[in-house]
């Protein structure tokens, strides 16, 4: 320990070797058999029940809970495997407060909803240790599917895909598969290095090729994988970061949240991580709030997250929101940045409070200003390219039905495609989906030329 | 406030609350402390004849059967009667007695159905000073297959004639414990009656075999991989060891004699319902097993306030007083109609009763596309499903319709007359008898 959180500038090695690794641990610790029996219990098997509802891929909640309570922990994981292959992930990283266990009957009754999401967790994690795959591929079809992107949403669909027979290649533009699970989820949601692990499960299924390193639009084009693939699914997330727009900007450490939050992930040494003393965050999401604490947890000594309008209007959930105070961040709403302060490194933000306005929001004559070394810039992520020949919705690829852009034979789905909230969760609903729809377009296809 | 002293068949205890005759009672160490806790009374576990004591499994005597959150709700045991020396037991139960002269100590006893075997024993507990006797006519297993126990419970001339030679040899109240393993609970009692009893006990285990391993497919409690029946008790048999009692309390040859009210007595709540129907005064096993002796103070507690809210001064005004509110089916009045009524602001909307309506009963709960689930009165036969499997107390209840109303069910007017079956058109029995 070279420096303390008081050390000026941006520097690593703020904390003692115990608080990197108390800090990084796993944040909600998985349930042991007993707890995991306690908490399965008080499930009351609802019919129709609430909680499947609110989760986007609709797991059969009741009743992987009920194979739980029964003593078959790997029956509950091919319950939720078989609406959910990266069940595994979401029980760590779902806002489960705002889904499932908000929906959830005790919920209501107590306010005390069921631990869905640490028993999904228990559930998963009972049948990924025992390193079998549940699942078989069916007779090959024959058809070939290229998908961009191996996030959730590539995956979900290459899985599925594979499942029903069909050839899958997976262009990814990092060197390592997962896309924001592996890159953008903070580090104490999925300790272990269990992005990778699961991918290397999921990927036991068969049939699936990986080709890393490739970007769509730098390596390949939309065009050459519509000439080579029967069906091609867009799964490449958001890879643009809006800017602040604000003086200043250019200054060193004044960053993207999600390069830190990546780059954090990768670091085998957690000390080894930069951290400035004061870290101000911009912004009122997930991303946000993953930065800010982190920062903490690196040793900052003093961590603000500034939001433009009320905190009822975050993206990060009440949960989340609790989570970045209970860790020492301070968050202050309805401000908006004017300009970075400083003169070869920042020094400080100055802030303007906002008010509504008829037109919208707008800056008050009102500032002030915050101290900060290092500043992350947290205000949304963007679609990088749009590919050539689809049409848009807003920022987004517009999509139909089950994932179908404007181009015949090309399906999205993700961050990148419109509608649904940006979860992983959402994004495996919509792998999934696109692939089945695809498998019926392609099958479909074939029947109508067979007769 | 409402007396809890207690007379039982001529033994005195200062309340009704007694341990029943099992592992709790097998010593002078554990007696004391429930006497210590507070019970009023003991049935020490029961004693064998002279001479070799018997002997227990050396694997486990017990099995068990889990509600939610592991809650014992049944035990069940192949222990047999005491294993240790008789003397060692007499000699304990004359010291115990000595200290606690004001508690109620009975001692259980079985022995060969020979009247040598009986004249024998008698005057050696008697001399203990203890207060009474049961004799075990109710462990079915074990013991039965040796021609006691259950064996003799479910033989009426042998309970008479066992009952008769002890209250020839000696002066001791005379209470029989009757198995539940028989087909009309009241034979047995009628029996005790006429052997000259002074009271009966009931119930006592249940035959049955908890669960099996499925990796062994030893049956449990597993001895070696084999498995033999056991008594069932705990929370479980309640409702059939209340059935028992208030047939006994209610059969005329059988309405005077003292019921010892046993069987899953968990809760003051549970002790005042056996003593409503008819029991005297109540024992306890399970509870204080899973509990340890402390339980006995909650039961003091809540019988002597609910005693005072209700204006009973005593458990004798309380004993069999729901006695005249057991009939046979045939009487109920059929023209009691009810409905069951969702309190929305209760619902949790879980769907339970949807569910339970939908699939296995009437069709008679709808369900909106919001969750609001509703009864439908034309569908709705009150039987009661909704309210007994949803999860919240109260959420759901069952509301007399009242008189003149038209059941939407059926079309009737909701007639204040009381009608029966007895009476009713559809039955043969009654049409025969108005021709």
């Amino acid at each position: 320990m070279s420096n303390t959180p008081m050390t000026p500038g941006v520097v690593p090695q703020r904390l003692s070797r115990t608080d990197y690794a108390d800090g990084f641990s796993d944040m909600h610790p998985p349930l042991d058999a007993h707890e995991a029996l306690v908490a399965a219990d008080r499930c009351y098997f609802c019919y129709d029940a609430p909680c499947v509802t609110a989760c986007p891929t609709a797991i059969d909640i009741p009743l992987f809970i009920r194979q739980i309570q029964t003593g078959k922990p790997g029956d509950a994981a091919k319950t939720i495997f078989d609406q959910n292959i990266l069940g595994g992930m979401c029980a760590r990283v779902c806002p489960t407060e705002t889904l499932c266990e908000e929906a959830c009957v005790r919920e209501t009754a107590e306010g005390k909803p069921v631990e869905i999401g640490r028993l999904q967790r228990f559930a998963t994690d009972t049948a990924l240790v025992t390193g079998v795959h549940p699942y078989q591929r069916a007779e090959p079809t024959g058809f070939r599917v290229g998908i961009v992107g191996a996030g959730p949403a590539g995956l979900a669909c290459a899985h599925r895909l594979a499942m029903k027979g069909h050839d899958v290649t997976i262009y990814d533009a990092r060197p390592k598969p997962g896309g924001l699970n592996e890159y953008g989820i903070a580090a104490y949601k999925t300790v272990g290095d269990f992005a990778m692990a699961e991918v290397d499960w999921l990927m036991e299924i068969g049939g699936i090729t990986l080709v890393s390193d490739t970007a769509l639009g730098r390596d390949v084009t939309l065009t050459e994988l519509r000439d080579d693939f029967d069906a091609v699914f867009l799964g490449v997330g958001l890879g643009g970061v809006n800017a602040l727009r604000a003086p200043g900007e250019d200054f060193p450490y004044v960053q993207d949240a999600v390069d830190f939050i990546a780059d954090l992930r990768q670091a085998e040494d957690k000390a080894q991580v930069p951290v400035g003393r004061n870290v101000v965050v911009i912004g009122g999401g997930m991303t946000a709030v993953d930065a800010a604490v982190q920062s903490r947890l690196l040793g900052a000594e003093t961590v603000t997250i500034v939001y433009r309008r009320g905190r009822d209007r975050m993206g990060a959930s009440p949960y989340e929101q609790d989570h970045a105070t209970r860790h020492g961040v301070r968050i202050v709403t309805g401000a908006q940045p004017l300009r970075v302060i400083g003169t070869d490194t920042a020094e400080a933000v100055e802030f303007a409070y906002t008010e509504e306005t008829p037109e919208g929001l707008r800056p008050s004559a009102q500032t002030f200003q915050i101290a900060a070394d290092q500043v992350f810039k947290a205000i949304g992520q963007t679609l990088a390219a749009a590919p050539e020949d689809l049409t848009l919705d807003g920022a987004k690829i517009a999509v139909t039905g089950m994932g179908r852009t404007s181009a015949a034979g090309v399906w999205a789905g993700g961050d990148c495609a419109s509608g649904g909230d940006d979860l992983t969760v959402t994004a495996v609903a919509e792998g999934r989906d696109a692939a089945e729809d695809i498998h019926v377009t392609l099958i479909g296809a074939s029947e109508i030329a067979a007769e | 406030m409402a007396d809890l002293t207690s007379d039982f068949a001529g033994i005195k205890s200062p309340n009704p609350f007694w341990l029943a005759s099992a592992p709790p009672t097998d010593k002078e160490y554990n007696v004391r402390r429930a006497f210590e806790a507070g019970w009023g009374g003991v049935v020490w576990k029961t004693l064998g004849s002279e001479g070799p004591p018997v002997v227990n499994v050396n694997g486990p005597r017990y099995g068990a059967v889990y509600g939610a959150d592991r809650r014992l709700l049944g035990l069940n045991n192949i222990e047999l009667i005491t294993d240790r020396p008789l003397e060692v037991n007499l000699r304990e139960i004359k010291a115990v007695k000595r200290d606690y002269p004001d508690r109620a100590m009975v001692v259980s006893i079985m022995v060969p159905c020979e009247e040598e075997a009986w004249r024998a024993i008698l005057p050696m507990v008697e001399e203990t000073g203890a207060d009474g006797i049961e004799l075990n006519f109710g462990c079915p297993h074990g013991m039965s297959e040796r021609g006691m126990g259950s064996a003799v419970g479910q033989v009426p001339e042998y309970i008479e004639m066992v009952t008769r030679w002890c209250k020839q040899f000696t002066r001791m109240p005379v209470i029989v414990k009757l198995t539940p393993n028989i087909t009309d609970i009241r034979k047995p009692a009628e029996a005790a009656a006429k052997g000259g009893a002074d009271a009966v006990s009931l119930i006592n285990t249940i035959n049955s075999i908890t669960s099996v391993d499925l990796d062994t497919l030893s049956p449990e409690p597993s001895i070696d991989g084999k498995g033999s029946h056991g008594g069932y008790c705990g929370p479980a048999v309640k409702p059939i060891a209340l059935s028992m009692v208030s047939e006994i309390a209610r059969a005329p040859e059988t309405a005077h004699m003292p019921i010892s009210g046993i069987g899953g007595i968990t809760t003051w709540r549970d002790a005042a319902e056996f003593l409503v129907l008819g029991a005297g005064n109540v024992q306890i096993c399970t509870a204080a097993m899973t509990y340890g002796f402390r339980i006995v103070e909650e039961m003091k507690a809540g019988l002597r306030s609910w005693m005072d809210e209700k204006g009973y001064d005593s458990v004798a005004a309380v004993s069999g007083r729901a006695v005249p509110n057991v009939t046979d089916w045939q009487y109920l009045n059929l023209n009691y109609v009810t409905k069951a009524r969702i309190s929305q602001a209760d619902c949790i909307q879980c769907g339970r009763c949807y569910a339970a309506c939908e699939d296995t009963s009437h069709q008679a709960i709808a369900m909106s596309p919001d969750r609001v689930f509703t009864v439908i009165d034309e569908e709705c036969v009150a039987c009661n499903l909704c309210v007994n499997v949803c999860p919240v107390e109260n959420c759901i209840t069952m509301e007399e319709m009242p008189v003149g109303a038209i059941d939407p069910r059926s079309g009737d007017r909701v007639d204040d007359a009381y009608a029966n079956w007895t009476t009713h058109p559809n039955n043969p029995a009654a049409l025969k008898a108005a021709e």
